[in-house]
Order: C-alpha cells, then structure tokens, then sequence
C-alpha cells in the first residue's frame, strides 16, 4: 500500500464503496441460501458480483491487493504483507 | 404494522429498596413477525444498505438506549 | 478452504478513548454468545445438517469471522495507546498482568473462553433452534453494551452488527421452514 501514514484522501470512501458493493452479495448470498428459485434475486446477485469484481481491481491498483493465496495480483516489492492491516485503519 | 418495542409495569412492592424504574422494555424485532421473507421485497441502495446493516427497509429494526425514555417514580 | 480479504467487513470508528469499553466489548470476542462461539457452531453443525441449509450454515459461520475481526479491532483501537494506570481504572489490571496489550477470548468477567457452551445436537431442529437462540442472544449483548455506552462512533459498528443478528435469525427461521417441508411425498402435477 501507499506510504502507512499518509493513506490518500479517497482512501476511506473508495474502501466504503467497495464494502457496500460486497455488503450486498452477502445479503444476497445468504437470501438465495433460503430462496434458491428466486431469479430476480439470483440477476442481482451476478450482476453485483460483476461490479465488485470491477471495483476491486481499481482499489487494489491504487491501493495494493486485497485477496490472499493469488486471487490478488502484487506489483513489486511484494505488496501483501504491508501496512495498514484492516484493523489499523 | 407490529411495534418493535414492549413495555410493562412490573408489581411494584412498599419494600422495594429502589424508586421504581419503570415501565420496563423488551425488543421484539421484524423476524418474529415477517415469516419467509417474501420475493422482491424493497431494497437500499448499497451504501444505504451497509449503513443499516441489512439490503431490506423491512428487515431492519433499529435499536435505542431504552433508559433515555424511562423515568424514576419517587 | 478460506481466503482472507483484507478489509473490515463494515468500518470500526470509535470516537473517544475509553478503554473501559474494551473491558465490555471482549463479551462478544470470548464470551458464551460472542462472535467466536457463533463461527464455531454453526461451522461445526454444518456437517451433519441436512443438504439444503449446509450452504447457509456455511455463510453465516463465514460472515461472523467478519465479525470476529471487527470487535478485535474496537478493542485493539481502545486499548493500543492506553497507559497501564488507564487499563487499571477501566478495570483491565488483571488483564494487563496476564495479557499484556493483547487481547484474550474471554468475557467480560474475565472467564476464558470455553467450547462447553457450543451445543451441537446433530438433530436439525434442535440445531437451528439453538442457532435462532443464539442470535437472539447475541443481540441482547449489543443492546446492553449499546446502554453503556454514549461513543458514537462505536454505537453506529454496534447498530451494524445488531443488525446482522437480525438478519441472521430470519435466515435461521427459514432454515426451519425450509427442513420441515415435506420433500419425499411426490408430487403430483
């Protein structure tokens, strides 16, 4: 990530964005749990998980990745062991 | 539409050691009364969503400090 | 498997420095109705529910993970920059001796966290009926900690996650209805 103690001022509302986008799948997620037949929700749901996916890259391009285990690209030096850690926001 | 919000007045006695602190709340939130939830129900916008915890207007009960509305009868 | 994201499912502002709040908060890190309980039992019941609601189990034993890491963060936030003499006053002394600044799966009296309390009954019924007390449990305990507590910031991650529970225990409730269709009788079109 950028310099730990000078997070970008976007920082906070880009990281809100893509916590509502993904709020929203695991509302879905646990709705289509119990409604499996519902295919307006079911729409929804991939139609969410396409604009997370969009919404993740650009955060992570700017801000350095997101997923473990390789579902991140890093640039280099290796960029996943950085601060700031979730809880140090 | 229910109340999400009960309140009763417990038996009071002449030897009870503190003023009473009453009427005394208890929280019966939408899932006691909504069933299966049914399709196409109303949503939040995602932000509004995360900020109330839940993708459905109907399924959301917000919740206040109860002292703030009770009163000590001397 | 899990992957880990590495973000907070929701933000964790906390607007003043009482540490004593930590002290209150770490009820739903490492006590009986707490975060970690409710990832364990209902990761655990997963097994032998029947098919139809293991996904759900699944889901839900996932998000309190989220959860999990939200309350540590509200607990590490209030205690990383306190003094011992502040830890003293808000009742953590005790702790201090014992943990240091780390934090402890214990609850609110200091009680370690124990698996005694995770009933797994393998009868479905008696499962998510355990799993719908659970939630309900769990959002007396923000009710209560909500009562004590005037930080703003703070109340607003609590009002989330009360919420959740919510959620939660509707889900669970359709999970019942959902086991006690009757799915082997044929239908007849």
């Amino acid at each position: 990530m950028a310099d730990p103690n000078q997070l970008p001022n976007n920082y906070y509302e880009d990281l809100r964005v893509l916590q509502a986008t993904d709020f929203t799948l695991v509302e879905l997620t646990l709705y289509l749990d119990t409604h499996p037949d519902d295919l307006e929700a079911l729409k929804q749901f991939n139609s969410a998980a396409q604009k997370s996916t969009g919404l993740r890259d650009a955060f992570e391009k700017q801000y350095g990745p997101l997923r473990q285990f390789g579902h991140s690209y890093s640039a280099y030096p290796w960029q996943w062991n950085k601060v700031p850690w979730p809880w140090q926001v | 539409m229910p109340t999400y919000r009960k309140w009763f007045y417990p038996f009071i006695s002449p030897f009870d050691p503190c003023p009473p602190l009453t009427p005394v709340s208890y929280e019966t939130p939408v899932q006691l009364y909504l069933g299966f939830q049914p399709a196409g129900m109303e949503q939040f916008s995602p932000v509004q969503a995360l900020a109330h915890g839940t993708l459905w207007p109907g399924l959301y009960t917000p919740y206040t400090n109860p002292y703030l509305e009770k009163r000590r009868e001397v | 498997m899990w992957y880990y994201e590495k973000k907070l499912q929701y933000p964790v502002r906390v607007s003043t420095c009482n540490p004593t709040l930590a002290k209150y908060l770490i009820e739903q890190y490492g006590g009986a109705d707490g975060e970690l309980a409710a990832a364990l039992r209902y990761l655990n019941q997963r097994y032998t529910i029947p098919d139809q609601v293991i996904g759900l189990l699944n889901d839900i034993g996932t998000e309190e993970f989220a959860h999990l890491e939200m309350i540590a963060t509200m607990v590490y936030k209030l205690t990383k920059d306190a003094t011992p003499e502040q830890l003293k006053a808000a009742g953590l002394g005790a702790h201090y001796v014992n943990h240091g600044k780390s934090l402890y799966f214990e609850n609110a009296g200091g009680e370690s966290f124990t698996v005694a309390h995770i009933q797994s009954k393998g009868d479905p019924v008696a499962d998510l009926y355990e799993d719908i007390a659970a939630e309900e449990k769990a959002r007396s305990t923000y009710q209560w900690i909500i009562n004590l507590s005037d930080d703003q910031g703070l109340n607003d991650s609590l009002g989330f996650l009360r919420e959740r529970e919510i959620v939660h225990s509707q889900r669970f409730r359709e999970a019942v209805e959902l086991i006690k269709e009757d799915r082997t009788e044929k239908k007849v079109f």
